[in-house]
């Protein structure tokens, strides 16, 4: 037992996924690496398109493939390399040991059957429980997540619950056969803030109760300086900066990094006019040469145009994607 | 003061919920807005929060006239358009227009940019006559930082920020006085967020629009506000200028909302009150008596259920010049900031 103790509950390396299109090959995850442990929260950060969902996907192995190709990488979950796993193994994994929330949780749920049934058949299909018992857990597991008189509703359908409640059953389902990590897509996008900071405060509780590993999607740095241990932040298809948390909105080491938290407006300040990124987030058919970012970035030289940076150490447990990290540190 | 551009007045729209297929009879109002009243002033912005469901994109759709108003007033300039129709209707609209939520879904896929932006100009000729409307399309198009040689192109060649933009030169086309701004970077990304807002600002200056903003989140809200109205189920809860709103709230509800926001800032958050609150915003079709925000607040009592609280200035902060002295529809209404950290 002393050897898994070591190994990360789920690490990812040098992982590329791309889409064969008509137009061309998309290269939407370039060489992603991160690693999760019990108990621990990865806030994965960036922007639409820039690669934080299909790397989630590539894990949880529901991308479609074709048009989806994973060329090359590893994607370890205790040391077992995923992709090289028959179908049969990944499955007993997915639910079982590795679960998913996703972003919008009218449409991840069947509208014609009772949310009882879908959270039971969790139970029936991996732990074979009648149906009588399974009804009996889905309560249990209502109940868990505070969905008030949960015994009462478990025979509603999902429209008559709010958004909020909704979300809930989605974090009730992934909940169910206890997973070790939980991956969660946008779990909050689509809700309203008193809602939100609701739901946010019962995924913290419940994965300090059973000590799970989470890997938090996000395109809002707010939530994320809320619950996260570390972050990854990525720019098309790759990571340009990994460090704690406290230290990312202090002093961010890449000038991407810097950019976002300029051009957010502040709630407890009137700012002048907002910091804008200029430009757009790059064509992923035709990624930039070099640095991804150059185009955009205002640090950039010569060679960030020609040469690309790799993840490389910048002191006191962050990385940092840029050829001018240290001048972005002291700036 | 200058006399305001818009003026509302007990704004009301109740949504008929029928029952029946044939003879359909009334069982019921979805109680969308349920009087709500506020002033708009030349070259201001006017910001609107609230949570989804609490009545502001009903307003903004009276205001633009696309619904009708169940009853109460909306005085542009002083003269009531609640109740025009025709040219007359026709011809006010031409004063305020609107950007929408979604860059993706509001302009029409067949239509070219040119043919999008220089629409309005079809139905008020007077503005731009026929031989200059490519040249004007073009101006706008530079206006809004777009390349005017994109005229012949079609949405789905934009990206989503560059389709807002696109919104905003429609919004623009016509010179108008309001633009009614309804969620209109909530669907961008943050880096074009910024792009957009900074965009509309400027904008603002340049032409003397009023904004009447409407949005759910507030950090943006307080960034391109002048003044700041907070609605809870169909009811204005709170209205001040935006250092009041903010750093003064009296509202429980705005207190809340305040405090929920995710600050992106891991130590700013340490010291900050956090309030939780219980449960869900009640329906619309059937809202609590009294104080809409009672079933939720952790101040309600008795009184609270049996007496609907007005929004004026709390008497005790009355005249005092405070930060709290704006205002406030709560029987115990009290400042307290939840923003800053607690020193």
């Amino acid at each position: 037992m002393t050897d898994t103790d070591k190994t990360p509950l789920l690490e990812v390396r040098d992982l590329h996924v791309e889409f064969h299109t008509r137009d061309g090959v998309v290269k939407a995850v370039n060489g992603v690496n991160y690693s999760v442990d019990s108990g621990e929260t990865l806030a994965v950060l960036g922007e639409s398109g820039s690669g934080k969902s299909v790397t989630a996907q590539a894990v949880m192995g529901i991308l479609d493939m074709p048009p989806g190709k994973i060329p090359q990488g590893e994607i370890l979950y205790r040391g077992k390399d995923m992709l090289t796993m028959s179908a049969e193994e990944r499955r007993k994994l997915r639910g079982a040991k590795i679960a998913m929330i996703f972003q919008d949780a009218l449409s991840s749920l069947n509208p014609v059957l009772t949310v009882g049934y879908q959270l039971g058949e969790m139970f029936r299909v991996h732990r074979g429980m009648s149906k009588k018992d399974a009804k009996a857990k889905s309560v249990e597991l209502m109940d868990r997540v505070r969905i008030p008189a949960a015994k009462a509703r478990v025979d509603d359908y999902p429209h008559q619950f709010s958004g909020g409640m909704r979300q809930r059953i989605m974090i009730a389902m992934a909940l169910a056969l206890e997973p070790d990590l939980i991956i969660a897509d946008e779990p909050t996008t689509a809700l309203d803030v008193t809602v939100q900071a609701q739901v946010m405060d019962l995924l913290a509780e419940l994965q300090r109760e059973s000590h799970m590993g989470l890997i938090l999607i996000t395109h809002d740095l707010g939530v994320v300086a809320d619950v996260a241990d570390k972050i990854a932040v990525m720019y098309a298809g790759r990571i340009v900066e990994q460090a704690p948390v406290h230290d990312i909105y202090k002093r961010p080491a890449h000038p991407y990094t810097r950019g976002l938290l300029d051009s957010i407006p502040r709630l407890d300040q009137k700012g002048q006019e907002l910091y804008a990124i200029k430009g757009l987030p790059p064509n992923l058919l035709h990624i930039p040469a070099g640095c991804a970012f150059n185009p955009r970035c205002p640090m950039a030289t010569d060679l960030c145009r020609t040469d690309v940076p790799v993840l490389a150490d910048a002191g006191a447990g962050r990385r940092s994607a840029c050829h001018h990290w240290k001048e972005q540190l002291d700036a | 003061m200058p006399e305001p551009i818009l003026q509302v007045r007990d704004l009301v729209k109740h949504f008929p919920l029928t029952q029946g297929i044939l003879f359909q009879k009334q069982v019921g109002a979805v109680r969308a807005v349920d009087g709500v009243s506020f002033d708009l002033y030349p070259g201001e912005t006017l910001g609107i929060v609230g949570e989804s469901g609490c009545g502001k994109s009903t307003v903004a759709k009276l205001l633009m006239r696309l619904e009708t108003p169940t009853s109460g007033q909306i005085l542009y300039k002083g003269e009531d358009i609640s109740k025009l129709s025709g040219r007359a209707l026709k011809a006010v609209r031409r004063n305020i227009q609107m950007v929408f939520q979604d860059p993706y879904t509001s302009l029409n896929p067949r239509m070219t940019v040119g043919d999008i932006i220089g629409e309005p100009f079809d139905i008020h000729p007077e503005v731009a006559p026929k031989g200059s409307r490519r040249a004007k399309v073009q101006e706008l198009l530079d206006v809004v930082g777009l390349n005017p040689e994109y005229i012949n192109r079609y949405p789905h060649q934009f990206s989503g920020g560059q389709r807002q933009r696109i919104g905003i030169a429609r919004g623009l086309a016509l010179r108008p006085e309001i633009i009614i701004c309804d969620e209109p970077v909530s669907a961008l990304d943050v880096s074009v967020q910024a792009q957009v807002v900074n965009l509309m600002e400027r904008l603002q200056g340049e032409f003397g629009l009023s904004y009447v903003f409407i949005a759910h989140d507030l950090s943006v809200v307080r960034h391109i506000s002048d003044r700041v109205g907070v609605m809870y189920l169909g009811r204005m809860a709170e209205l001040g200028t935006d250092t009041e709103i903010y750093d003064h709230p009296t509202h429980p509800y705005t207190q809340a909302l305040l405090s929920a926001v995710p600050v992106p800032d891991p130590e700013a958050r340490e010291g900050r009150e956090r309030i939780l609150l219980q449960g869900d915003v009640p329906s619309p079709a059937d809202p609590p008596s009294g104080c809409r925000f009672r079933t939720r607040c952790w101040k309600a009592v008795e009184r609270c259920a049996t007496e609907t609280p007005v929004l004026a200035v709390p008497k005790r902060f009355a005249g005092t010049g405070e930060g709290a002295a704006h205002l406030s529809a709560c029987h115990f209404a009290e400042e307290k900031d939840v923003v800053h950290t607690a020193a």
